[in-house]
């Protein structure tokens, strides 16, 4: 075998002062916010290894793995709850988002201010999680699927906005163009220029975040806000774990075969 | 017009103009248009979420709108420490599933799993975790080990596990193949062509996933606090269920600009990775 | 150093890959097997480094039939027999050295390479036979930035790398253009010359093989139909391999015009 007679290492990579520069500052920064993040979090090691923890786990978790079966139909009426809640909820928000996609779309407003303050509604609207809203409007009408529906139809109106008008703003505009050659005036290249084009991407979406709504609408009844999450809530408090197990069950079923049926609408619609 | 079965064989005369659209799919625009409708007056009135109730309903909203203004601004000094703990679960919990999902993504991916019932498996336990909502394993965490971060973390762990290691897979499974090709023909066990043949092509959309996972973890242990699972999100329980909603709207605002923030800040990283 | 003892491959679905195979090829040998596409030269040069398993007869490298091979022997054969694709199959993302210095996965321990950590004398070594396949100005670079001939040639460097008593090259120039591959070629043939490796090639440009190999191995079908020196072998031979007549496809022209770096 050939083997070099010297050894002659390859000359050293040669790295720019900027990027070693930054190389450095990328790992001091790191360095310092797990330093922050390690230090700084309070978590209470003894009582996380603690007998109470081990008496826990070995009552909690073979309870979730046998669920209680005579809950099943409350479960599955709730469950039900939970799937209408985020119907209702993703319908309304499907409605109330197509206005926002119009404003926030550049090929329909050529405004800047319209443009802007409907992107940043929705993007603020989006920045909250459901949850937290469910919050606000149970505090506002009380404890009640009400309360959810509302949470889930303005939290849901930021994404399909966004998606909206991103749908609006990729429509071929030449048939818009040629409609407007033809004399017809805004609301009739409304019906048929635009809104032609852009229905079966609106309805994917919608389905999607139908998907989304589900999940999201399982835990609201946490804190009051109708569905199934109420008897997790109510289950949990009188632990009676294999309740929980019962509900968790139901929950990885439904979403599943709600998952299923939406991604085989969506490919048969787009 | 009522007695052509379609338009393509029906013939047209100026008393039978075709339509604007074929039959057949008017037929079925209307057919689903109506069960869209009745699903919705079934759901609402279950739901009690009729347009009347929303009519009803309004005042009370508007009432609480009022009630959260103004904002308690003297208050913010005291979340710091819960939402600098919100940010310090987020953290670790990437961390620790960012690392986990290494090697279960590779168990979950058909070209680099060893064998179909590993990566069947994988699979399989991957889709059912992401099934799971994050505050219901918070609630579950909270009832193993008790109220604080910890449980929150472990939630937040598991939830995103099931996100990092589905999207990782999908990557691994794109890849490349023919470097691994190669290097099993020079002699690579298992583990060098994982580290000489695959980590190198995924590493950009690693990172942009981890930062993304991210994000989600950030929005979600906002709200862990409702279930005791640590964070700002049991601050904002609190204040509302004391009815102090103007320190509710303080908190509110600061998860608002917190999320902002974090996003913009995790998304002009992800554009410079990819 | 290499013999086929009626070695026979059928593919789970049935199809015939390799028929009863009889070929013993000597030590430093450059041995160009032609023939039609699916004719079995692939599955031939794939089965000497196992990366497919023949199912019938022997299969003798250094005097040991390696068709039992599993996991560490199969590890140790594959360190031994280098090869060299048709897509260079170097990881795209990655330097020139790092593909390079992959060469030495199979005589480095597991961790070590993990860690990479590898020792001075392999380092050099790398830069060495990229020196060799003038490209070592490239080192690090990443290797999706070089032209095509240039991977090919890191390709053989890291081949060169592995220290190898075989290199199997499985059409190794048909992505490349023909200077480049005249290019190509006689680096291959150089290293088997210098080194005196035994080097397989798989072409389909009757002019090339004629060119370059010692021997020429012509297969049809999954038969080995003609075996003799490159010296005896004309346009006619080349008819009778391929069962057809000559077209000018066959032929990838332009003569070595970047002459011998």
């Amino acid at each position: 075998m050939a083997q070099p007679e010297t050894l002659v290492l390859p000359p050293k990579k040669k790295r720019s002062t900027k990027k070693v520069v930054r190389n450095w500052i990328i790992a001091v920064l790191l360095l310092a916010m797990y330093v922050w993040t390690f230090s700084d979090i309070g978590i209470n090691w003894s009582q996380i290894f603690s007998e109470r923890t081990l008496n826990n786990m070995t009552r909690v978790v073979p309870q979730l793995f046998s669920p209680e079966w005579a809950v099943a139909p409350d479960a599955m009426r709730l469950m039900g709850e939970t799937l209408a809640m985020a119907y209702t909820g993703t319908l309304m928000a499907a409605l109330l988002a197509v206005p926002f996609g119009f404003f926030a779309a550049k090929n329909m407003f050529n405004s800047r201010l319209i443009n802007t303050s409907a992107k940043w509604s929705l993007d603020a609207i989006r920045a909250f999680p459901e949850i937290m809203l469910a919050l606000i409007f149970v505090a506002a009408i009380g404890p009640s699927p009400f309360a959810g529906v509302l949470a889930i139809a303005v939290g849901s109106i930021g994404m399909l906005g966004k998606l909206y008008s991103e749908v609006i703003e990729s429509i071929d505009m030449q048939v818009v163009d040629s409609l407007e050659a033809n004399g017809a005036n805004k609301i009739q290249i409304l019906f048929y220029g635009i809104i032609p084009q852009v229905i079966p991407e609106f309805l994917s979406y919608a389905i999607y975040r139908y998907e989304i709504d589900v999940r999201s609408s399982t835990i609201l009844g946490l804190i009051g806000a109708g569905g199934i999450g109420m008897m997790i809530q109510i289950s949990t408090m009188n632990r009676n774990w294999d309740e929980v197990g019962m509900a968790l069950l139901i929950i990885i079923i439904v979403v599943t075969v709600i998952d299923y049926f939406s991604s085989y609408l969506r490919k048969r619609i787009v | 017009m009522k007695g052509t079965p379609s338009p393509q064989q029906g013939t047209f005369t100026p008393n039978n103009p075709p339509g604007l659209r074929a039959q057949q799919a008017k037929w079925k625009l209307t057919f689903v248009f109506a069960v869209v409708v009745l699903v919705y007056m079934f759901t609402s009135w279950q739901t009690n979420s009729s347009l009347i109730n929303l009519w009803n309903g309004l005042p009370d909203v508007w009432r609480m709108v009022g009630e959260l203004f103004p904002p308690n601004w003297g208050y913010a000094t005291e979340t710091w420490g819960r939402l600098s703990e919100t940010i310090q679960m987020a953290i670790i919990a990437t961390t620790v599933a960012g690392i986990l999902c290494i090697p279960i993504s590779l168990m979950a991916s058909s070209n680099i799993a060893p064998n179909k019932w590993i990566y069947n498996i994988t699979k399989q336990i991957m889709n059912i975790l992401r099934t799971i909502p994050d505050l219901l394993l918070a609630v579950i965490f909270v009832g193993i080990f008790g109220i604080g971060a910890f449980s929150g973390i472990m939630a937040l762990i598991i939830f995103s596990l099931g996100i990092l290691a589905k999207l990782l897979a999908e990557t691994i499974e794109a890849i490349d193949k023919n470097p691994l090709e190669a290097i099993r023909a020079s002699g690579g066990n298992t583990l060098q062509v994982i580290v000489y043949g695959v980590m190198p092509q995924i590493l950009p959309q690693y990172t942009s996933f981890t930062l993304y996972v991210f994000e989600i973890n950030v929005r979600a242990s906002l709200v862990l606090g409702f279930v005791g699972a640590g964070g700002i999100g049991q601050l904002l329980q609190r204040s509302i269920s004391f009815f102090q909603y103007g320190r509710a709207m303080m908190i509110i605002i600061i998860i608002f600009v917190a999320v902002v923030i974090i996003e913009y800040i995790s998304g002009k990283i992800r554009e410079e990775i990819m | 150093m290499i013999e086929f003892k009626d070695v026979s491959l059928v593919y789970p679905n049935g199809t015939q890959g390799l028929k009863n195979i009889n070929l013993n090829i000597k030590q430093g040998e450059f041995v160009v097997i032609v023939g039609l596409s699916g004719a079995g030269k692939s599955t031939l040069i794939r089965s000497v480094n196992r990366m497919v398993t023949p199912t019938g007869g022997e299969l003798l490298v250094d005097n040991e039939n390696i068709l039992p091979y599993k996991n560490k022997k199969l590890r140790e054969l594959r360190t031994k027999v280098g090869m060299i694709f048709q897509n260079y199959n170097l990881v795209k993302r990655s330097t020139v050295m790092k593909n390079v210095i992959a060469g030495r996965l199979g005589h480095t321990g597991t961790l070590k390479s993990v860690l990479n950590l590898y020792s001075n004398e392999d380092k050099a070594l790398a830069y060495h036979n990229l020196q060799r396949v003038n490209i070592s100005e490239k080192v690090h670079s990443r290797a999706d930035e070089l032209s095509g001939g240039q991977q090919q040639r890191v390709s053989i460097a890291r081949v060169l790398t592995q220290q190898p008593k075989v290199i199997l090259a499985d059409e190794p120039v048909a992505s490349l253009d023909p200077p480049t591959s005249h290019q190509v070629m006689t680096y291959l043939r150089k290293v088997n010359k210098e080194d005196n490796i035994t080097t397989i090639v798989n072409l389909h440009f009757i002019d090339m093989a004629m060119e370059y190999a010692d021997r020429i191995i012509g297969m049809r079908a999954g038969e080995v139909v003609f075996d003799g020196p490159a010296s005896t072998v004309n346009e006619s031979t080349f008819e009778e391999i391929y069962g057809r007549k000559i077209r000018e496809e066959d032929m990838v022209g332009g003569e070595d015009d970047e002459g011998n770096a």
